[in-house]
């Protein structure tokens, strides 16, 4: 593992887009900044450029508007940049996979390196998906 | 205002013109009117009757497109549904945008998913779908 | 210690990306705003044709995450009138206390946010952490924080056991010296009075010209409220109140929600109460939905949610068609934003409560260059900038006394 990733999972800072969700998970994940579950201890702040990021939590079936606007944020980002998937709509469409106007689930634009399904996830296993990813990258 | 005030003022205002009611429940009316006559019924609904727009729903028949505008009486919690219906090989309908603002977004709706003009609309462009979906391809038609 | 930033608006300096909100500007002033949506189009209507009606349920129930249990309530409320269907008593308040408990979570949802953007974080951390009682109760009763699942043409899907009955009303109870609270703090607070009134207003002209609804139209002055105006569930069977403000500013906006809220608790402990000793049914077993058309609304925490559906006796709709109350209120920005300075942007856009997606793209562009300048994150910082300027001079005043 590059020095660079091992470096990372020290303290991370994350970014979250939103494309076409029901908003659901987007307010779980800014739930885990609230008192009761509180990111911050970890050392895990959500930060408001892209290129200050680590890691990238994309939630929402990605829509044809969307998926401009995401391909452009991952190049904008800073590598190496680990992208987590919340939410079933980022990990497969679910429901919505026949949609005229979806262009797909996330990892069919960008590569992701961690899936945290559920509908939504909890603020739990929006935090459990983020650590289970540091565990991984520290295993090289 | 209760329901049979609204029909009676209706039909005193546009007799012979009015070509169906349908009394689905109390609080549930239709009725169905020839489309040039549906900028009029609009004014009467919403500027002498003070109904509320709700929106307006647009349905590929296969025989027809059938738009219907939906009035809200709040005093009463009444719905009328103004239905009308077009030609489905070149649906034209005027616009209601210019009697009520808040038609902008209704009608354009029904533009870019059914391929309705909307006659004298003052911003007809896209309102939902990307820049790239192409020209006459409308998500609501049964082809 | 390092701060924490809500990510609205991502910085892109060199980019043409399309925005939720362009704000026209001429130095400090707003003179035009342009709103482009699209990016949430999902094409639901289209899929709903494909499914089944138990299916449409749970899709519609996916329409937006805050605003849940309201579109199956009005889903249900349309299928009811399709079929005449009548709904057993019980079921009948079970539905209440559901959709009150996501007025209640929604509008904590709300003032958090509009706390954040005139730089009061800590009413954001308050209100949402005394959401998440709210959010218990709903694990408790339905399985799941969001997207509880609970509503089903003809009933309801899961009964309120009678031992969850008193957690649920100790909860509410909890509540109520939070919202004595930020009574207080919003309502008596001298800074925030300089800092909302006056800003954003909406006329009740306004308001019938772009037919908006829900606490937007009933800060204005409109009482409208379908729960009293076509009455569905248990609103006729409890003793409530709709609650206006005049003004149509934000200020008034906020104190519709506050005051809503105790509205809220009183409909859900009426509910449970009446719980206790109705008993029967909680399902009127539909089996089919003959073909026809149905209307249904719900007057949900943002309005007036509308759906109507065309059937032909299959077990799929024909046509399903959904209109949010979002999709009335959010023009209204027109005139409320328009006129108004930079500083006032973000509160005045956020005033209507609109899906949380749409305040994450602004931006704004000098009318007479064309230039991009500053992002969404820009105006709430210019924002919170005003609200310390204006505590300053309420400081200053003081020691002149």
């Amino acid at each position: 593992m590059h020095l660079k990733t091992k470096a990372l999972t020290k303290s991370i800072w994350v970014f979250h887009f939103a494309a076409a969700s029901c908003n659901n998970c987007d307010i779980e994940i800014l739930d885990a900044l609230t008192p009761k579950f509180d990111l911050e201890r970890f050392g895990i702040l959500l930060v408001g450029s892209i290129r200050h990021a680590d890691v990238l939590l994309v939630t929402g079936a990605i829509s044809h508007k969307g998926l401009v606007r995401l391909r452009r944020l991952y190049e904008q980002a800073s590598q190496p940049c680990l992208v987590v998937a919340v939410g079933c709509c980022a990990c497969s469409m679910c429901i919505f996979r026949d949609s005229y106007n979806m262009a797909g689930p996330v990892d069919k634009i960008v590569p992701v390196h961690a899936y945290v399904p559920g509908c939504p996830p909890k603020p739990e296993a929006v935090i459990m998906g983020i650590v289970k990813l540091i565990k991984a990258l520290r295993r090289g | 205002m209760k329901a049979e005030e609204i029909l009676t003022r209706l039909k005193d205002k546009f007799s012979g013109r009015v070509l169906r009611v349908l009394k689905k429940s109390p609080r549930r009316l239709y009725v169905d009117f020839d489309p040039k006559d549906v900028p009029e019924v609009v004014r009467l609904l919403l500027r002498e009757l003070r109904g509320r727009l709700v929106t307006a729903t647009g349905i590929d028949t296969r025989n027809n497109i059938e738009i219907l505008y939906h009035f809200s009486f709040d005093s009463s919690g009444i719905i009328i549904s103004l239905r009308t219906l077009i030609d489905r090989k070149s649906p034209e309908i005027e616009s209601i945008t210019p009697i009520i603002r808040g038609a902008e977004w209704i009608e354009r709706e029904i533009h870019e998913l059914l391929g309705v003009n909307f006659v004298n609309h003052p911003n007809l462009k896209r309102l939902l779908l990307f820049e790239n979906w192409p020209e006459g391809k409308y998500p609501l038609r049964r082809e | 210690m390092a701060k924490t930033v809500i990510p609205i608006g991502p910085y892109h300096p060199l980019q043409e990306e399309p925005e939720f909100f362009k704000l026209l500007v001429e130095g400090e002033k707003v003179v035009d705003l342009e709103i482009e949506i699209g990016y949430n189009h999902r094409g639901i209507e289209k899929i709903a044709e494909s499914k089944s009606y138990d299916q449409v349920l749970f899709l519609v129930e996916r329409v937006c995450g805050i605003c849940s249990t309201s579109h199956p309530i009005a889903c249900v409320n349309a299928l009811e009138d399709l079929g005449d269907i009548n709904v057993p008593e019980r079921a009948l308040y079970i539905r209440s206390i559901v959709a009150e408990l996501e007025r209640l979570h929604s509008h904590l949802l709300w003032l958090g946010l509009a706390g954040h953007f005139i730089g009061y974080n800590t009413v954001w951390m308050w209100a949402w952490k005394y959401r998440e009682p709210v959010l218990d109760i709903f694990e408790k009763i339905a399985g799941n924080r969001q997207h509880y699942a609970m509503m089903k043409v003809g009933g309801v899907r899961r009964d309120i056991e009678a031992n969850d009955i008193p957690a649920i009303g100790k909860m509410v109870d909890g509540l109520l010296p939070v919202l004595d609270m930020f009574r207080g703090a919003v309502m008596d607070d001298p800074v925030i009075h300089a800092r909302l009134k006056g800003i954003g207003v909406l006329t009740k002209d306004d308001v019938f010209e772009y037919g908006a609804v829900g606490p937007t139209a009933r800060a204005s002055g409109v009482a409208i409220d379908v729960r009293k105006d076509d009455p569905y569930a248990a609103y006729p069977l409890v003793d409530w109140q709709v609650i206006t403000q005049q003004e149509g500013d934000v200020f008034a906006k906020a104190v519709v929600r506050i005051l809503e809220m105790y509205e809220s608790i009183r409909i859900i402990k009426g509910c449970l109460d009446r719980l206790k000793v109705v008993g029967g049914e909680i399902d009127a077993k539909v089996k089919e939905i003959p073909p026809g058309e149905g209307i249904g609304r719900h007057e949900a925490p943002r309005g007036e949610v509308f759906h109507y559906v065309r059937s032909d006796g299959s077990n799929r709709p024909v046509r399903y068609k959904i209109r949010a109350p979002s999709y009335m209120n959010v023009p209204t920005n027109q005139k409320s934003v328009v006129g108004g300075t930079i500083s006032d942007a973000t509160i005045t856009l956020a005033a209507v409560d609109p899906c949380y997606c749409c305040t994450e793209r602004v931006a704004v562009v000098d009318k007479r260059t064309g230039k991009k300048g500053l992002t969404g994150q820009d105006l709430i910082r210019l924002s919170e900038e005003k609200t310390f300027k204006i505590k300053r001079n309420f400081g200053r005043m003081k020691w002149r006394e």
